[in-house]
């Protein structure tokens, strides 16, 4: 009896790690499918294969010679990097307005930043094409830069505010009995606990200005603006034959390697950044 | 001393609108005011090559009725198709992404060897830009040299390659897998943030009683955790409705796998019909808000019905 019982939680604990592991294994084989793929050309791509014979990098050559790839990486960068500046400097004033100060409509504007996160990209397109076509930056990274703010802002002035309000209220007692003005207050008081907030929030939001695809792809199309999402949609997608899946793989192994260490990198702070975001919400 | 009080207060009710003034700049710049173009563009004959030449033609672009026929996007097959679609897939990739990131929620919960694997590998896809992945996906699903068509006729499941992303129906699964490939590890997060919210002393108090662990999942965990969930399923609902990158890219722009926000984006950009596109856009934005709202009208009934009892 004893033995079956001991049996039966063994057989349990078995099929709990095989559900692990085909979950792991589902999560993470097509970015290892895209790695192999990367490393064959030519021919060898139409004979699938799940172990990399050699590495052959002709496909990486082919995109940052051809392509200029590199320069799609650096727009990418440069716009995922000033939108979260911006949006943290911004949302630091913000989430101390509406996390430490009481005030009439205060719950309203926390519902409306709520609620302009929730905004399809399409329900603006037009609107902000218009905008961006008046302002003079069509084409520009500016503008796309001015775009992506809409997808991070509502979301760190958001998580910036719930972790501002649970900071101890003697805080800026003291520092208001001292007179210090509330800009002071910001930089010396508050910036300084921030900091384990903002780093997750702000990778978050990276991340997000990173993938952005619909924003760049209608505001910044000439090959030296364009994005990386961008230029991966577009790569040999003119052309009727089969498309280019060698040079494609590469490029997604470019743009998701930083990613994938960042996330790897900041792992923890990451999933309780993300947590803590969820649960206030 | 009470006046000297009131004056702080004051001030820092002013610097309070100070530190937000240019949050709400942006916001109403990037959020607001193109929102209320859009609308307005929605009742105009706006093109894409001169948007600011705009006559206002009413109601024209959601329907109209002339000599006998009806045109909008409201008379459009293709509209309603991508609507009913674009419902389809929210319904079926959140529905699947419920159950299973419960599934790695529970066991992320729990001490186990692979624990740390298991969330740094489901933090993997939900990093990876949505057109790569789709990339990645249209690749493994290739219908001649796909490696997915390869494995099961090496197992011998199917007898001949299985064109995944051309034919409409496979299509749209396929978005599904791939959307739930995605989306389940957010899902599963925030799963996780509820479990670990739970008191523990109901659980205490069912193991002593000596009750069934999937008994106490269902009458204990689920109840608990229902408010949570809720919002987790409509965050990643509002999400789905308005998908874009991943069914533009994975099934080439094709018409009969369209989204709403294909559609819309389609009319407005491919076609320059920025009064049509702008409709549709406006239509998918009502949905959105419609379904927000009796959410949330959902929420405050049953919690006056639970007040009352």
């Amino acid at each position: 009896m004893k033995a079956r019982i001991t049996a039966a939680r063994l057989l349990g604990r078995i099929g709990f790690m095989l559900l692990m592991l085909a979950i792991i294994g589902f999560a993470l084989f097509p970015f290892y499918y895209a790695l192999v793929s990367s490393f064959r050309s030519g021919g060898e791509l139409f004979q699938p294969a799940l172990w990399p014979e050699h590495f052959d990098l002709r496909n990486y050559a082919q995109i940052f010679t051809q392509q200029a790839f590199g320069r799609s990486l650096l727009n990418s960068l440069a716009v995922a990097a000033a939108v979260v500046g911006a949006s943290l400097v911004l949302s630091v004033g913000a989430a101390y307005a509406l996390g430490r100060v009481r005030f009439r409509g205060r719950g309203a504007l926390l519902l409306t930043v709520l609620g302009v996160s929730m905004f399809p990209q399409v329900a603006v397109l037009s609107g902000l094409f218009e905008l961006i076509r008046a302002l003079g930056l069509y084409d520009t990274l500016p503008g796309l830069m001015l775009a992506n703010m809409l997808l991070t802002l509502p979301f760190t002035v958001w998580v910036l505010t719930t972790f501002m309000r649970e900071l101890p209220k003697e805080l800026e007692e003291a520092a208001f009995v001292d007179g210090a003005s509330p800009l002071r207050m910001i930089w010396r008081v508050f910036l300084p606990l921030l900091w384990p907030a903002m780093v997750p929030t702000g990778l978050l939001a990276f991340i997000v200005a990173w993938n952005e695809f619909l924003f760049a792809f209608t505001f910044a199309l000439s090959p030296d603006v364009r994005t990386v999402p961008v230029a991966i949609a577009l790569l040999g997608g003119g052309s009727a034959q089969e498309l280019p899946w060698g040079p494609i793989m590469a490029a997604s192994v470019v743009v998701t390697l930083p990613v994938i260490a960042l996330v790897l990198l900041f792992q923890r702070k990451l999933v309780a950044g993300l947590m803590a975001g969820a649960v206030k919400g | 001393m009470s006046g000297s009080a009131r004056t702080l207060a004051r001030t820092r009710v002013r610097s309070a609108w100070l530190f937000l003034a240019p949050t709400l700049l942006v916001l109403a710049a990037v959020a607001g005011w193109p929102l209320l173009r859009t609308v307005w563009f929605s009742f105009t004959d706006a093109d894409l090559a001169d948007i600011s030449s705009d006559r206002f033609i009413g109601l024209a672009n959601y329907l109209e009725h002339d000599q006998g026929e009806w045109y909008g996007v409201l008379a459009d097959p293709q509209w309603w198709g991508a609507a009913w679609r674009t419902i389809w897939f929210a319904g079926v990739s959140v529905s699947l992404e419920t159950v299973l990131g419960m599934v790695v929620a529970l066991a992320l919960n729990v001490r186990f060897r692979l624990r740390g694997l298991l969330r740094a590998a489901i933090l993997v896809p939900w990093a990876i830009p949505t057109v790569v992945s789709a990339k990645m996906w249209g690749w493994m699903l290739n219908d001649q040299f796909g490696v997915i068509n390869h494995l099961l006729m090496g197992l011998h499941l199917i007898d001949q390659p299985v064109a995944w992303t051309a034919s409409p129906t496979l299509a749209m699964w396929a978005v599904v897998m791939v959307d739930v490939w995605k989306a389940t590890p957010f899902m599963a997060l925030l799963i996780l943030a509820a479990l670990q919210m739970l008191p523990t002393d109901c659980y205490e108090a069912g193991r002593v009683d000596g009750i069934h662990p999937v008994r106490m999942f269902f009458r204990v965990t689920l109840p608990l955790m229902a408010p949570a969930l809720g919002v987790a399923v409509l965050f990643r609902t509002l999400d789905a409705l308005r998908v874009f990158d991943l069914i533009y890219v994975l099934t080439s722009n094709s018409n009969s796998s369209m989204s709403m926000a294909v559609y819309a984006r389609q009319q407005l950009v491919d076609f320059q019909e920025v009064g049509y596109g702008s409709a549709a856009s406006t239509l998918l934005f009502l949905v959105i808000v419609m379904l927000t709202l009796s959410a949330l009208a959902l929420t405050r009934w049953r919690a006056d019905g639970e007040g009352r009892a």
